[in-house]
Parts: C-alpha cells; structure tokens; sequence
C-alpha cells in the first residue's frame, strides 16, 4: 500500500485549489486523483468567459481558468493521477483507486480532501412523463458533445430549468446554428444567476417561461415535440395552459446535485438540505482528517468561491497532517439561521479555531427584496448588511472575524437573521 | 429453405431459439428493432412469479410453474443473474382474508412448492418497510428476480453460439403459405408447401414459423388463420429508484387485488435498485410506450399503501412497458388448426417472463418432433456472461487489468462499468450497437445520472470498435441518433 499525507479526490477548481493551498501551507506529500484524461474537471468544457471576476480580477473562459490552476500545481510539482477512477473510501482513509495503468490500488492517506464536485438532476429523477426517445439531453452532456467534440446535439430545442449550464447552454446552441425556441422554468424564479439570464436569454429573445414545466415528450426515436404547461402554487401543472413546442431537443438543466456516494460509503455525516457532508469551520467532515469543498460540499454559483473555500480546506488539512487541527467536536457552536437561508456552510463554528476571519456562506429558498443580513453572537447583533434582492440562484455569505469573536468570549450562540430592513 | 423462422427476438423467441439448436437444422430469428430484447422483454417488473396468480388449469399456470422451476439452474448454465429473493402477496384488510386463502389454494393446485400464509407479525419481520395496515401475507418462498435484458441476451447468444442466425432491422410484412416449387426466397429446395415471409428485406421461405411477434403476434396470426385473436397492449408505467435504496425491500412485495384495487409491486432488482409499478392501461397504439403523469402519480399512491416511507425521491428514471394482452386472458401456444406449420406463442403478457425457459422448451420440442429433427452433437448448453469487475477479488480484478487494460479504465461512474466490459458488449457475436444496446448488457448509463457523463464517451467507443462515424451513433437504432451534425454546420 502506498502512503500520502494528503490525497485529494479529483481535479477540478476545488481539487485543484485545494492542493495548491496544502503545499503552500507546507506539506508536501500530496496526490491528486482525477478520473478524467484532464486536470480542470468541468471548467474544460465552459468555454465562455465570466471565470475569475473575483480570484484574478479578470474575464476568464473556464479552461483558461482551470489553466492557471493547473500551472501552479505543475510548478510545485504536486503529484497527480488523471484516468483513475476512486473506487472506494474507508473510514479509515483507505481510499481505492482504478486505473489502466495501474490497476486497482490502495493508498492510505493521513488527510483527505473531497473534491468531487455534482451531478446534473436527470429526466427520470423528475419524472417527466412521455416517450424517452433519443434528444433529451442534460444541459452539461450538450455542453460537452458542442463545446468539446464540435457535435451538435439537436436543431430546434426547448430547455426546462433555468440553471445556469442551461442558460449558458441557450446561447451557446444559437451561436452554434440552433433555434432555441424557450426555456422554462417551474419555479416563479430564475435558478441561474442574473447576468446569465441577461446575457444569454434576453440577448438573443429567448423567451423565459416562469412557473412552467414540461408535461410530456413526444417521438419514439428522436425527439418530435415537447408540450409544456404551466404550474400552479403547488407546481401541478394547470389542465388547459399546455402548449405544444416543434422540436428535436430538450435540455435540462434542472438542479445540480453533489455528488458524494464515495462520501457516504465512508460513513460521512452528509446534510438532507445541501447534500453535502456537514462540516465545521475548517471544512472537516463528521470524519476527523475528511475535508470537503467546492461543488462536493454544496452546489455554487461562482467557481471562485469553490477555489476559495478549496483554499481554506488544503490549508485546514495540512494542518491536520501537522498535527495542529482539533479532532472532537468539543467547542462546536451550531450556526443557527432565520428568515431566509436554507443552510449554512460550515454548519458548526469552534470559536477557537477561526484564524482572522471565516466566510458563512448559504443560500435563500425564495426571492427576497430589502432585507437586512444582520448577524448576532450571543444576542448582539455583530454585522448588519442590506441585501436589495437575494434570489435563490446566487449564493450568499457572511464575514465572521476573530475580532468579532474576541470581543465575545465563552461565545454560546451565532445566528443569522434576515431580517426586514 | 429455414426449418424454422422466428418472428421477435423477445425472451420468448430467443428461449424458442435456444432450445431449438439442442437440434440440428437451419433456423433464424427475424426481428425488426436493431437488437434483441427491445419489446415487451425490456420494460417489466423483472420477476419470476412462484406461480400462484395463474388460474389453476391455464397455459399461464402451467408454463408459470415449469418456467420458474427451470430458472435457477438455467440462470446458472447461461450465466446471467437471477435470484430467489421469495415473494409476498400481502393482504391490506380481513375483509380481503378469503381472497388470500384462494390464492394460496390456487397456487397449491398450480404446483407452486413451500406457499405458505403468514401472519402480520412474521411479515413485518420479514418486511419492516411493509404498511402496518397489513393483516396477513401469502409467501412463495419460489419467488425470484431476474435481469430480463441478460436473460433474454443470453439465451440469444447461446442459440447463435450454436448455430441459430439472427437478422436485425427486418420487419416482417406478411406470411403466407406457398405452394410446393414456388421458393420466394430463393430456397432451393421448397419441393413442398412451406411458408414465406416477406420482411423489408426480402422473402424468407420456411418450414415452421414461430410467432413470438409480442403485442404484434394477432397481426400475424391473423394473416394466416380464419381463428382470429386480438391483443390489447397493457401499458404499464413504472419507476425506478437509485442503488442506493437497495434493502428497502428484499422480497417481491405484492398487493393483494382487493380493498385498494388491483394494486402495483415493489420489488429489489437484481442490481440493487428498488423498482415499483405497473399501472395496468389498456390502450390503442402497439408503439405507445410513453408514462404519462397520471400514470405515475397512480403508481406512486398505490405503492404507498403496501410500503411505508417509500424514497420515491430516489428515482432515477421511470418508463413504460405494454403486455400483449390477449382477449382470452392466456397464452396461446401452437399451431392454430387452419394453419399447420405456424405455431403461435401469443398473448405473452405476464407471467411471460417467468414462463420463457418452459415454453421455448415445449415449442422447441413440439417443432422438433414434427419435423424429425436430430440432436445437435455439438450444442454448448454454457454461455459466459459479462464479466463485472466490481464482483472480482483485488487480485482477480488486477489480473484481468493486466491482461486487458480496458478493465482498469471506468466510463460510467454510477454503475462502475469498465470500457473492458463495454468493448465486450459490442465484440460479443449478437452485439451492442447503440447506447441502449451497452446499457442494457453492461449497464453503463443505467446509473442514477442516467447516462449524462458516460454517453460521449460510450458513444466514442461504439464507434471506435464498429468503424463508423460518431454521429452514426443511436440511442436505440432507427432514427434515434444522438447527434444531428456539426457545430456551426448551418450558419
């Protein structure tokens, strides 16, 4: 059996970043396990740009931006194994892998750090009635048949779900010589960010059908058809509003889910809200030296935020390798919430163990306007930041810092109130 | 000039197919779709009754009871994966308590071995997840499961390794009886009256014609006798949870037709998924296997009051199959008595799959009786299924890695199905040619992403091992093709 520190699985913005961040906080006994032939994970196939506003200032496409994240980890020469399928965690950090070259192999590593981002929502996991003919795609498969391979996946399409592959995927399939006919939504809401709804749907007058959804497919070998309908409160569709759409494609893009059946084989605690592992302030799991971030942990909107919580949790492991990491829960303090996130990530805080600050970052179930996100340890509101519109397609954080903290000791309570302005 | 041309590649033409090359003789199996197992074998609840529903006396009864005896040591000679996970028809009311007693009277009289009925206390032992309304069960300790598609798969290669041909894409367009000296299809020896079927692809002379056509067999029956029959296709609606719901049940839980109507099952699968259904809806068109939101909220309900906490938030996918529902409600098997030489084995609704092995035995034999047909010396009664690493030791599986590095490189992450396991597939004699071809023999794309990462890459391999362009590639043959041309390729 081979033996790493660190071993981190896969090579996506949040793999990579993570690894870079554990070498530069010293360590350097690291491997990276990407099951793909790339390092960059998904980055690879969003070609359009957007990537990195925030981490370097700049419009970067998504392979540009995995780029710079792969010169660092090459320049730092941190191991990496691309085609190696991890086949299997254990709680004891036995983490079995599978490759061509290498055949089934056991590495035990000290620290491990999951990367491995999430998984489109599927038609049959909403259980769209009709045929199931060739032409129903997941926004990300279109994505990767047009954007990779140079295919195009269909002529005429209608897309359900307004998340942001989806959006993207509108634009991009009328770049490429396609009629993109409307994208519906079954929520009152858009899921995907703002600008993408601008950019890629307003742009092109692309119609965006809110409350909608798709009651049946037509066609038994390619796609002949799709009727959509609109829903009511309770999201039944509403006999009599069905309209029929010509067509050959339907894309989804309908939800992303993390993708973490290696995390609960190896028994991780994992939250029924963001369908992540539960984690504390230094993104360790309910498994001590198991570490989670970016899309694996809960599904964001902006891919610098993965890179940075990646960040915190490369660092946070080395200090576990080091030894310099608390394993019990003791000290954990719940991040209680109200009034409008879902969840928050971490789900826990130990006061103790927060360096100069730590970002909460959480997402609201509906659409608010001119709210307050006011923060209160022990009762005393700390932080009080007006929020014009949360929506539930973007991700929210707060700024907990150590000099909020030290001005509470014996800290008993954290709370996050939305709250009316 | 063939001994025998079957129309559909079913289980149950296949089954025929297979037990006819225990004999020596020319036979082919026609079937219109692009491969085996794409009809009514495909979308069903995958069990093999005990046999106790059949009224006692039927075709149903008999070829129940045989078929589900035959499948162990069958699923062991061709290698594919079948259980005996024992079945429970339970009973909601006590009102219903008769209706039970009937039941378990039928199948003692059926032949069904170890029927016992069981009270609340032993079935909730049994099956925690089962509704605590439940008074009472029958249980078949007989019952089992199976993979339809490698069952049906597995026959089919077994009948080819022994000399059976398969055409694919022909769809039969009539048959009619020829007179002596009249070959239309360029039989050389049709010195007597045989049959001939036209297909899309030219004439077929024969001898014997076995009519396995599914919800199409009135079709052709009715071509051939004045005795006509009429089958209704049943469709039945079903959906299918992730691998990760495996245990909820691990027996085949059905509802006692009574209080709550006729009922839905909910049954593991030999992969672990849970599978619940079907609705039971009589409709028109033989090609209408489309799920309609009624349908599933109706079997989504009724599972409701069998089971508790149903995860039905686990689907993976839902779909619909029809049974060829015949008037007489049994199967007809044999030559109708105007028209000797076409032997029907219609009206294969359930329990057909369970009753496949028995009635491709009895046909098999019944056909090779009446044209004297000699034993085949060197018929392989084996068949060696897929391999599938997952069920390997570390060292096997390092092994067979070494040997063939495709079995180390994983393309469907949901099911860990292997590009090894997927070459396979297509290199196999009776092969994958399209997506659904791969899934149904490996399982790659049958996992809880339902094929969103590993389709471009199964179709890069489909292409790679056939020789023909990417976006030759289909989802299920015809015109289902995955890609319609080139990025840019209209501006």
């Amino acid at each position: 059996m081979e033996n790493y520190n660190i071993v981190i699985i896969g090579g996506g913005p949040a793999g990579l970043a993570a690894a870079v961040s554990a070498y530069d906080a010293g360590e350097r006994s690291i491997l990276v396990l990407e099951r793909d032939v790339n390092l960059g994970g998904i980055l690879n196939q969003c070609i359009h740009n957007g990537f990195g506003l925030h981490t370097f200032k700049e419009e970067l496409t998504g392979p540009e931006y995995a780029q710079r994240f792969i010169d660092e980890l090459k320049e730092r020469k941190i191991e990496y194994r691309l085609n190696t399928m991890v086949l299997d965690i254990s709680k004891d950090k036995v983490v079995t892998a599978c490759s061509k070259e290498d055949g089934v192999t056991q590495i035990q590593a000290k620290a491990v750090i999951l990367t491995m981002g999430c998984r489109e929502r599927s038609r049959g996991s909403l259980n769209i009635p009709g045929f199931r003919p060739a032409g129903v795609f997941s926004a990300g498969t279109a994505q990767r048949l047009v954007n990779i391979e140079g295919y195009m996946p269909g002529r005429r399409v209608v897309i359900l779900g307004s998340g942001d592959i989806g959006l993207i995927m509108a634009r991009r399939m009328t770049l490429e010589g396609a009629k993109v006919l409307v994208c519906a939504e079954i929520m009152p809401y858009s899921g995907g960010l703002k600008r993408n709804i601008v950019q890629c749907l307003d742009d092109f007058g692309i119609p965006l059908k809110l409350s909608h959804t798709v009651v049946d497919i037509q066609g038994k070998d390619r796609v002949e058809g799709v009727t959509i309908a609109e829903v009511d409160s309770r999201m039944k569709p509403i006999p009599g509003t069905e309209e029929h759409y010509d067509c050959d494609t339907l894309l989804l893009s309908v939800g992303l889910i993390p993708e973490n059946e290696l995390s609960r084989g190896m028994g991780v605690e994992l939250s029924p809200v963001h369908k992540g592992p539960v984690v504390n302030e230094s993104l360790q799991t309910s498994i001590p030296g198991v570490f989670a971030a970016g899309n694996v942990l809960h599904v964001h909107d902006l891919v610098d935020y993965v890179s940075e919580e990646a960040k915190a949790a490369g660092k946070n492991a080395a200090a576990y390798v080091r030894g310099e990491l608390k394993e019990d829960e003791s000290g954990e303090i719940p991040v209680k919430f109200e009034g409008g996130p879902r969840y928050t990530v971490p789900e826990t805080i130990d006061p103790s163990q927060v360096k100069d600050q730590l970002t909460i970052r959480y997402r609201v179930g509906s659409v608010m306007r001119d709210r307050k996100v006011n923060l209160y340890l022990d009762g005393e509101r700390v932080l009080s930041r007006p929020r014009k519109v949360m929506a539930p397609g973007e991700m929210e954080e707060v700024l907990l810092t150590r000099k909020m903290l030290d001005e509470h000791p014996n800290l008993k309570s954290i709370e996050i109130k939305v709250e009316d302005s | 000039m063939y001994d025998v041309v079957i129309i559909g590649a079913g289980i149950t033409g296949c089954a025929v197919a297979r037990y006819l090359s225990r004999y020596k003789g020319r036979f082919l199996v026609v079937e219109r779709e692009e491969d085996v197992c794409c009809g009514t074998t495909k979308a069903n609840s995958a069990i093999v009754h005990a046999g106790h529903d059949a009224k006692n006396g039927s075709n149903m009864a008999k070829y129940n009871v045989k078929g589900s005896e035959m499948y162990p040591a069958l699923a062991k000679e061709l290698d594919f994966p079948y259980e005996q996970n024992a079945s429970l028809v339970i009973c909601l009311s006590e009102e219903d308590r008769p209706r039970l007693e009937a039941l378990y009277e039928n199948g003692v009289k059926n032949g069904v071995k170890g029927l016992e009925i069981i009270d609340a206390k032993r079935l909730h032992e049994l099956e925690p997840n089962v509704t605590d309304d439940a008074v009472g069960a029958l249980y078949a300790p007989t019952g089992g499961i199976v993979c339809p598609f490698l069952a049906n798969i597995a026959l089919a290669e077994n009948a080819n390794t022994n000399g059976v041909e398969f055409r694919f894409n022909t769809e039969v367009t009539e048959v009619s009886r020829a007179e002596a000296g009249t070959a239309a299809g360029n039989a050389s020896d049709a010195d007597e009256p045989h049959w001939v079927i036209q297909t899309n692809k030219g004439a077929i002379d024969t001898k014997y014609v076995v009519n396995a056509a599914g919800v199409y067999a009135d079709v052709f029956h009715n071509m051939v006798s004045e005795k006509k029959i009429h089958i209704t296709p049943r469709r039945g609606d079903y959906c299918l949870l992730d691998h990760s719901t495996e245990g909820f049940v691990k027996h085949t839980v059905f509802q006692l037709p009574g209080k709550f109507g006729k009922g839905v099952l909910v049954t593991p699968t030999v992969h672990g998924n849970t599978l619940v259904g079907p609705t039971a809806i009589d409709i028109e068109d033989k090609e209408g296997v489309n799920t309609t939101a009624e349908g599933l909220d109706a079997l989504i309900s009724k599972a409701g009051n069998a089971v508790k906490n149903l995860p039905i938030r686990e689907v993976i996918t839902s779909f619909a199959g029809l049974r060829a529902h015949e008037d007489g409600h049994d199967f007809i098997i044999g030559e109708p008595d105007d028209a000797a030489g076409f032997f029907d084995c219609a009206g294969i609704e359930s329990p057909g799959l369970s009753s496949a092995p028995a009635i491709g035995l009895d046909v098999a034999d019944r056909i090779a009786g009446k044209l004297n047909l000699k034993e085949n010396p060197d018929f392989v009664a084996t068949r060696k299924g897929f391999i599938d690493p997952k069920t390997l030791s570390l060292e096997e599986r390092n092994e067979l890695i070494k040997k063939e590095p495709a079995y180390g490189q994983i393309i469907c992450r949901c099911e860990m199905v292997t590009e090894g396991q997927i070459i396979d597939a297509i290199r196999r004699p009776i092969g994958a040619k399209s997506l659904d071809g791969v899934k149904r023999r490996v399982r790659a794309g049958m996992g809880r992403c339902q094929a969103g990462f590993c389709s471009p890459r199964v179709m890069e391999i489909l292409a790679r091992e056939l020789n023909v362009p990417l976006e030759s590639i289909t989802k299920s043959g015809g015109d289902s093709k995955i890609i319609v041309g080139y990025a840019k390729d209209s501006i």
